[in-house]
């Protein structure tokens, strides 16, 4: 029976097969951007994975220099020789590539790409020319070493491992260790660290890598916006398995009437679904992956520019992804049906055939009830909640919300046309329309969500955009950037600035902990070019002028909000020195804490820290020679020196491509919503014959009617945007004053961009246009037999 | 010794344990090699000699607490490098791997470490005596007077060396030939150390009093290619003489063997004087390794049953074997250790 039941049911995908493309498209494209989005997750866990695995950082406690510098290699033996079981990393930049330098004899168990135990492999890691061992992307976009190229697929994204030795003169840092790991067994009657290396800080194995939590952020956007794209395909799903089911009613009563049980009716039906669920969701899988492979160079070059992670531009099949994508299209579809089915399971078996207008003449009481809940629910939330999760929350409420909201809205508004118009035409028109609203409320609903996210997500992308580049017109105020290799480089560029430039800004900085949090303390000199640029978001009076005074520090704004600070907190900026807050700035693209201090004082903090950066303040026109002359005469190479349009370029180029993720899936949930209200009109067209033969009959031609249906479709669409204008707008401030606080620790001011609206507004008319465009032609084809036979046989 | 080489060619290069003990013996290449007739030049000797391929400080010694339970302890230096050449700086081809232990009657607690030449972390001075790898150190003014510290993760020792006899040449006047074929290595000993000092255990300090046999050997290529194993013993006899035999195992048995008067003349015997038999196994590590031997040396009247104080001795090191102190039985009384490789599981 079960095999007569599927044929039965299989029947009605066969005479629809249009029906079926869009529920397997809808699922699929809901599914790809949804797994798309987690393979670019994966993907990334995946490096920073490697990366920790590559340094031990999950698993062993290592040892660093309290004030950031390297460990000399005396220091090292010294450990040693006192029984402390350490091996040394040295780090470093070759052409790009983080090049880890390791000493095999003594790495713990399991780290870097020989062990002792491999014999042979080790000899010739040991002695010639050396190996290195990185893939062979990485391998190829090396340098030459002289040193033999081992590819190697598990050691992390661009970076490569050799020996420390090799590593040391590649980065010409003879005796140099950046820091030691720390073997698990240690031996007994060990003397304290302190009293070896008083100048060293143990911490211990670390949950998770730091690049892993400082990216955390940045993958929850990603998975919010993965998140909102199946919910709009969704939309698609749901309505093409509600149109099946309503159509399938007479075959089901039939099939009841036979003696079909319910609950073997249900089962199939059920089963029936999850087939179309799993190859849709295939299909969507493997969308997904060319979508995520296309986006993941940006991807990594967005988490390198912006964290300074190291992630693989090339992208892999995890099963953790693709899974999750199948599982999530049998759920999605689950859901989507889950109406359906309990609709058929109610179904009264002799109930007399289902009248479509009265299925059209909804009520939506519940519907705009539900909706003005989500909308409180989400203001609520922007008032009173907290944390990321909380700020993702309100949004959900917020889109669902004014989704919900749609039909009713429309409803309403349709109605109140009708009362307006005059002629029989233009009332027979709006009824029309305002009847089907129900029909299609799913594709304008996902048409309304899919330009809110646009309209709110461009407006804070170009909002950041402008007070990221008048940050950085404030901010990169020297016209030319320097940075020497040694003391007496750093004189040199201090002699030839004396006479050529106008001043020399040294750029001192040192890694610490601030308020338990890590962060870098810079110091600024008592000069013009900070008290005329800088602007602060809240300082106190005469700033400048107390900061050099070693009065207090500045903040960046991510650590005044991370540690909730204010002015006057009073912050441990060095051991036993506590200074309050004068000021807090504004640092975009800067994920951690930043400190700034007075010259003095930090030079008498800090008395380690040497001078080898500098801001070179002079005429613009000016700087070539000043480049000539600093290449010349203080023997600085062209890397060394980088002028402030360069820096400006590369940090705006940084910036982009960090939204350029966001811009693509933007573009593509309103793809999707484009499509999802073609293949509504499309189903609906084929219900609406019957009531489109009467006026056809009442003398409107086929050609009026289609021109009359474009120009439908038209008005939802513009009445849709305007209404999803609103909604990006509060999606754009949620955005900018919950979100980014949350995950970057900045808040930006939100400004409106009217002319990025129209065009959108002016794409999804087109969108919508083009949806209608074929029904339309259709319609105005339709033979005047099948219009006829309307009147035939009435359903 | 002795085929202690072997854990130094199976250090180097490190694979060839994964082989087994088959096929270790290899060309000796731009490596010196031993010829019989060089004097030795101490104190210049006590120190390292680059040039040759592998080179050890073996120490090992029987000790008793002041309960009289006995003790075992070894200390161990073993150098093996890569190219002939020394130098400074992290492309040293020195590599330096030390091995140090503590044997009771019921326990046994091992240590290693591995180390780089040419950075400071180990190395070998002949005068003033120092060899250390990372805190592990065996140094003092001369090569009679030695302190010796080790440290693992559950024990440690610091004790002193004392010697009351003379170094010990074995083979030829110091050229040691380890195989038919005429493999050889240079070779000394100090048998003659007093030892006291005091023993760091789980249960506690304690201090101890015994006595200490220094081997120290370098080669480039001490074994034949068919040799895949040995067993090795240093013994003392109640009676103040000493007696060290080994035997190669290989397509047909290799063994040797020098008796030392109690005055530390020594005489070498050549192959087939020494004998031993393997008597009572054990299961050790997932193998079979010989634990109670019969060692024979008829031409001094030699017939011992050579027994190990704790049979689970077993060195769990980079290159596993098993080392250990033992006790003697027959026609001698007294103590001694016993090191046995190339048993695979």
């Amino acid at each position: 029976m079960t095999a007569a039941l599927l044929s039965a049911l299989a029947a009605h995908w066969r005479r629809n097969p249009l029906q079926l493309i869009t529920l397997t498209l809808g699922l699929a494209l809901a599914t790809a951007l949804w797994s798309g989005v987690q393979a670019i997750n994966a993907e990334a866990r995946a490096s920073y994975d490697a990366a920790a695995a590559t340094l031990g950082e999950g698993r062993f406690s290592q040892i660093t220099a309290t004030d950031g510098a390297p460990i000399a290699q005396e220091t090292y033996i010294a450990l040693r020789r006192a029984g402390w079981l350490v091996s040394p990393v040295i780090e470093g930049r070759l052409a790009g590539v983080r090049l880890l330098g390791i000493d095999p004899l003594t790495a713990p168990g399991g780290l870097g790409p020989v062990r002792p135990q491999s014999g042979g492999d080790l000899t010739t890691f040991l002695s010639g020319p050396g190996q290195i061992f990185a893939r062979s992307d990485t391998l190829a976009s090396l340098p030459e070493t002289g040193a033999t190229g081992v590819a190697a697929l598990d050691v992390a994204p661009n970076t490569a491992i050799t020996d420390i030795g090799l590593a040391q003169r590649l980065l010409d840092r003879a005796g140099q260790i950046d820091r030691l790991i720390l073997a698990q067994d240690q031996p007994l009657n060990r003397p304290p660290l302190s009293q070896i290396a008083p100048d060293l800080t143990l911490s211990p194995p670390q949950d998770g890598s730091d690049v892993a939590r400082l990216t955390d952020s940045f993958h929850l956007n990603l998975t919010a916006f993965g998140l909102l794209s199946f919910a709009v395909g969704l939309f698609i799903v749901h309505g093409a398995i509600g149109l099946a089911f309503e159509q399938r009613r007479a075959t089901l009563r039939t099939l009841r009437a036979l003696g079909v049980p319910l609950r073997r009716l249900i089962a199939v039906m059920a089963a029936e679904l999850s087939v179309i669920a799993l190859l849709s969701g295939g299909i969507g899988v493997g969308l997904g992956y060319v979508m995520a492979a296309a986006l993941m160079p940006d991807v990594a070059a967005t988490l390198r520019g912006l964290y300074g992670a190291d992630v693989s531009g090339q992208l892999t099949l995890r099963p953790e992804w693709w899974l999750s994508g199948l599982l999530i299209a049998l759920g999605g579809t689950a859901f989507a049906a889950t109406g359906a089915l309990r609709g058929i399971a109610r179904m009264p078996l002799l109930s007399g055939a289902h009248e479509r207008a009265a299925a059209m003449a909804r009520r939506w009481g519940w519907q705009a009830g539900a909706a003005a809940g989500l909308i409180a629910l989400s203001g609520a939330l922007a008032l009173a909640g907290g944390g990321l999760v909380a700020g993702f929350a309100m949004l959900g409420a917020l889109l669902i919300g004014g989704a919900l909201a749609l039909p009713p809205v429309l409803s309403t508004l349709l109605a109140a046309a009708e009362a307006r118009a005059r002629s029989a035409t233009a009332q027979w028109f709006w009824a029309d329309t305002r009847q089907q609203v129900p029909g299609l409320s799913l594709a304008l609903m996902a048409l309304l969500l899919a330009m809110a996210a646009n309209v709110g997500v461009s407006t804070m992308v170009s909002s950041f955009r402008l007070t990221f580049t008048g940050f950085l017109d404030q901010r990169l105020a020297s016209e030319l950037y320097v940075s020497a290799t040694d003391a007496a480089q750093a004189d040199a560029i201090l002699a030839i600035a004396a006479t050529q430039a106008d001043a020399a800004l040294p750029l001192l900085s040192i890694d610490r902990e601030v308020a338990d949090l890590p962060a870098q303390i810079y110091a600024a000199r008592d000069h013009a070019t900070y008290r005329d640029n800088w602007q602060f978001l809240r300082a106190v009076p005469d700033v400048w002028g107390r900061l050099a005074a070693g009065e207090g520090a500045l903040v960046n704004e991510q650590l005044y909000r991370r540690a909730q600070l204010d002015l006057g907190t009073r912050i441990t900026v060095a051991p036993g020195t506590s200074l309050p807050i004068l000021g807090i700035y504004g640092d975009y693209g800067n994920p951690i804490g930043q400190v700034i201090l007075g010259e003095a004082r930090f030079r008498a903090l800090f008395p380690q820290v040497q001078a080898l950066r500098f801001g070179l303040r002079v005429a613009p026109d000016s700087v070539p020679a000043l480049r000539e002359a600093l290449k010349s005469s203080a023997g600085l190479t062209d890397a060394a020196m980088i002028d402030q349009a360069a820096i400006k370029a590369l940090s705006l180029s940084v910036f982009e491509r960090t939204f350029a993720v966001t811009a693509a899936l933007n573009i593509l949930t309103l793809a999707v919503a484009g499509f999802a209200i073609l293949t509504s009109l499309l189903t609906l067209a084929a219900m609406r014959l019957p009531q489109l033969a009467p006026v056809w009959a009442l003398g409107l031609t086929r050609r009026q009617l289609a021109l009359l249906d474009l120009l439908r479709a038209l008005i939802l669409a513009v009445l849709t945007a305007i209404l999803a204008l609103p909604l990006g707008l509060a999606l754009a401030w949620a955005l900018l004053a919950v979100v980014n606080v949350e995950a970057f620790g900045w808040r930006l001011p939100l400004y409106l961009f009217p002319l990025d609206y129209l065009q959108l507004a002016a794409l999804a008319l087109l969108a919508a246009a083009l949806a209608a465009l074929w029904p339309a032609w259709r319609l105005s084809r339709t033979p005047p037999a099948q219009l006829l036979g309307v009147f035939r046989h009435e359903r | 010794m002795n085929a202690k080489v072997l854990i130094l060619l199976l250090f180097w290069p490190f694979a060839a344990l994964a082989q087994g003990f088959a096929g270790l013996g290899t060309e000796a290449g731009d490596f010196a090699t031993p010829t019989p007739g060089r004097a030795f030049d101490f104190p210049a000797d006590h120190g390292a000699h680059p040039d040759y391929r592998i080179e050890w400080w073996y120490l090992t010694a029987n000790m008793t607490g002041p309960d009289g339970t006995p003790y075992g302890l070894q200390w161990t230096l073993f150098r093996s490098a890569l190219q002939p050449r020394d130098g400074t700086g992290w492309d040293t081809p020195q590599l330096w791997m030390g091995h140090a232990a503590v044997t009771t009657p019921d326990r046994h607690h091992v240590a290693e470490r591995l180390a780089r030449g040419g950075i400071g972390q180990a190395g070998v001075i002949g005068d003033p005596f120092s060899a250390w790898i990372d805190d592990w150190s065996m140094a003092g003014p001369d090569m009679d007077n030695l302190r010796l510290t080790a440290t693992g993760p559950d024990f440690a020792y610091d004790v002193q060396l004392r010697a009351t006899g003379p170094l010990v040449r074995h083979g030829q006047d110091g050229y040691s030939v380890k195989s038919a074929a005429g493999q050889a290595s240079y070779y000394y000993s100090q048998p003659f150390f007093t030892l006291t000092g005091t023993l760091s255990l789980p249960q506690g300090d304690i201090p101890v009093m015994g006595q200490a046999w220094l081997d120290r050997e370098w080669s480039s290529q001490p074994l034949a290619e068919d040799q895949e194993g040995w067993d090795w013993f240093s013994l003392s006899f109640d009676t103040g003489e000493k007696m060290m035999g080994f035997v190669l195992r290989g397509q047909s048995d290799y063994t040797s063997a020098t008796w030392i008067a109690p005055d530390g003349t020594a005489t070498a015997f050549p192959d087939g004087a020494f004998a031993a038999t393997p008597m009572g196994w054990h299961r050790v590590a997932g193998r079979d390794v010989p634990v109670t031997w019969s060692v024979r040396l008829p031409a001094r009247g030699v017939d011992v049953t050579v027994t190990a104080l704790n049979p689970d001795a077993w060195m769990t090191t980079l290159v596993p074997y098993w080392e250990g102190p033992v006790t003697l039985s027959g026609s001698h009384g007294g103590v001694g250790y016993l090191e046995m490789t190339g048993y695979d599981d």
